[in-house]
């Protein structure tokens, strides 16, 4: 079951802001949504790989060859903000 | 010892080596270091929806070179893994990495220290991307903004981590030192640590003498040399031995080196709980590895930087520092012997040579000294820069043995070379350099000398032997250094005992 902790701590790891009415209906949600995964563990799964990937692919490489990029300026036109060529962000100082 | 107050020092590293791949990890962007800031994205290194990163193969490559030769298990299967975090230095909120299937495992690297070798453990070595590089605006205690270059943001990037097998700042140095020049020599990193392509994190944790059970660790970050990493693990030991020893709990936490100041601080974030949400990339398929190419790339493994300073000291009877510093890289220990060789083979060895030593050992006195002292670096583009080919230092070496030249000009000759990528004999014969080692035109000198200071024959006279020297020195000045010492002397000698 998810608590309110719970919720309120992948929503910090999110970076979401949620209100008391928010947390509650994902409280509800996400419980059910785990219930329903549950239902998974009562499948015999003995001597199965974990699967990560559903196509039967490995080894997709590239040679080591350079591609063009993007301009500076079409990258930057993304960023709420800049300085030059630099995007620009609040102070991120961990204190 | 003291610093510790008796308490058992772990420690173990984390060090992070940029590929010399030419383009991104996982796409075609260039790794160039040094370009306009975020000149060098795209919408794979952006992360921007829709795309569809590809491994570099490269990479892979490389990384298995290097595991080869840190003795590691390659694993037969690996798989890349998204690690969750924000913060702004990744646009896509995650950076791919590898978590619970590394390319490598268990592996070590041996190192010395107090003349005393020791193998320290490598737990893993794992390939992902690097991030891009903040830099906060104005001083660090005012900054309002942080600004962002995405250039290095996608980097190949090797993570080695080893055992907590680690047991002195020194231990933890000759480690790095150790592992620099293994990477250098097998040519997967250019071992740069100011820009960055080699940077360090330790974990370090202290524990009563004898106790089976690890003591809190503490990361620290920020070291960007050899000498910071022992000053801040040593500044660690005693902050940490202190607060144990007054009975206090030591914090799980990350604190950063500050160079300048000489100690770490804490980046007291309450939230640094490592929380990442790993789960595998789902756009990258698993690696399998083909054992035949692995082979491949183990049997093209160069000789290592351990094996050629034993086989240096061995066949060259050179002393352990000698060996260490010549094997830092492989261009290096291959610029030395090809000095060696052109100083032994080919031509007869000049007959003075012997007088002036072993040839291994005057090749030696002469790269570590002479040439380390021009070059700006000791890695393979610094060497490949030098314009005096090992040929044109051991023809240097020669008119020295052949006493064409005195050592101390030769000195100054090599500096001309190292300037102009001109020969020795090209300098030595324009600039008029050859040592007078004629006796009749040498004598000449010598007797006016002696004409000039009949006060210093007066004191030889009375049984001043330094009176002699001073002539000599004398005679030497007048020659402009030019004349062979060891014939002055012989003359000054001669002619005062004749007068």
């Amino acid at each position: 079951m998810i608590s309110r902790q719970d919720v309120e701590h992948v929503a910090r790891l999110a970076r979401l802001a949620l209100t008391d009415a928010e947390k509650e209906r994902m409280e509800a949600e996400l419980s059910s949504i785990l219930e329903y995964i549950d239902k998974l563990r009562a499948l015999d799964v003995e001597g199965v790989e974990p699967t990560s990937h559903a196509v039967p692919l490995v080894n997709v490489m590239r040679d080591d060859e350079v591609r063009p990029c993007l301009p500076a300026g079409a990258m930057l036109a993304n960023a709420p903000d800049r300085a030059g060529d630099s995007v620009r962000v609040p102070r991120i100082i961990e204190d | 010892m003291s610093r510790s107050r008796g308490f058992e020092v772990i420690i173990g590293l984390e060090v992070h080596a940029q590929l010399l791949t030419r383009s991104k990890m996982f796409c075609g962007c260039p790794t160039t270091f040094g370009a306009a800031p975020n000149s060098q994205t795209c919408p794979i290194c952006q992360g921007m929806p829709g795309v569809l990163p590809v491994v570099n193969r490269r990479a892979i490559e490389l990384a298995v070179r290097s595991a080869l030769a840190l003795d590691c298990r390659i694993n037969p299967g690996c798989r890349f893994a998204r690690k969750h975090y924000y913060y702004p230095d990744m646009p896509k909120n995650f950076q791919i990495s590898q978590y619970e299937e590394p390319l490598a495992e268990d592996g070590w690297l041996e190192i010395e220290v107090d003349e005393t070798t020791k193998r320290v453990g490598i737990q893993r070595l794992h390939l992902e991307e690097d991030v891009g590089k903040l830099v906060h605006e104005g001083a660090f205690e005012t900054a309002q903004a942080s600004l962002v270059d995405y250039n290095r943001s996608g980097v190949p990037l090797m993570e080695t981590v080893s055992k907590p097998d680690i047991r002195s700042p020194e231990e933890a140095a000759a480690y790095l030192k150790a592992f620099r020049a293994v990477l250098v020599s097998l040519g997967v990193c250019d071992g740069n640590m100011e820009e960055g392509s080699l940077r360090c994190d330790a974990n370090i944790s202290l524990r009563p003498r004898g106790a089976s059970e690890l003591g809190t660790k503490v990361e620290i970050k920020n070291m960007n040399s050899f000498r910071n990493v022992k000053a801040a693990l040593e500044y660690e030991v005693g902050r940490q031995a202190k607060a144990l020893a007054a009975g206090e709990r030591i914090v799980q936490e990350t604190r950063l080196w500050e160079a300048e100041r000489g100690y770490t601080r804490s980046m007291r974030s309450k939230e640094y709980a490592h929380d990442y949400r790993y789960f595998p990339e789902p756009d990258l398929v698993p690696l399998r590895l083909d054992p035949a190419w692995v082979d491949g790339i183990r049997a093209a493994l160069p000789e290592l930087p351990r094996a050629t300073r034993q086989r240096f000291i061995d066949a060259y009877q050179l002393p352990a520092y000698d060996a260490e510093v010549l094997t830092q890289s492989r261009a290096l220990a291959d610029y030395y012997e090809e000095v060696v060789k052109a100083l032994t083979a080919g031509r007869a060895p000049s007959a003075a040579l012997p007088a002036l030593g072993e040839p291994a050992k005057i090749a030696s006195n002469w790269v570590m000294s002479e040439l380390l002292r021009e070059l700006p670096a000791d890695d393979e583009a610094a060497i490949r820069s030098s314009r005096v080919p090992p040929q044109n230092l051991a023809a240097l070496v020669m008119l020295i043995a052949d006493g064409t030249i005195s050592g101390k000009i030769a000195k100054d000759v090599f500096k001309k070379m190292f300037e102009t990528g001109e020969s020795a004999g090209t300098i030595v014969e324009r600039e008029g350099l050859t040592q007078v080692a004629d006796e009749g035109e040498l004598l000449a000198v010598v007797d006016r000398v002696i004409a000039e200071n009949p006060k210093a024959v007066e004191d030889f006279r009375k049984g001043k032997a330094a009176a002699a020297k001073a002539l000599v020195g004398q005679v030497m000045k007048a020659t402009r250094g030019k004349a062979n010492p060891a014939l002055a002397n012989r003359l000054v000698e001669e002619r005062l005992r004749a007068v």
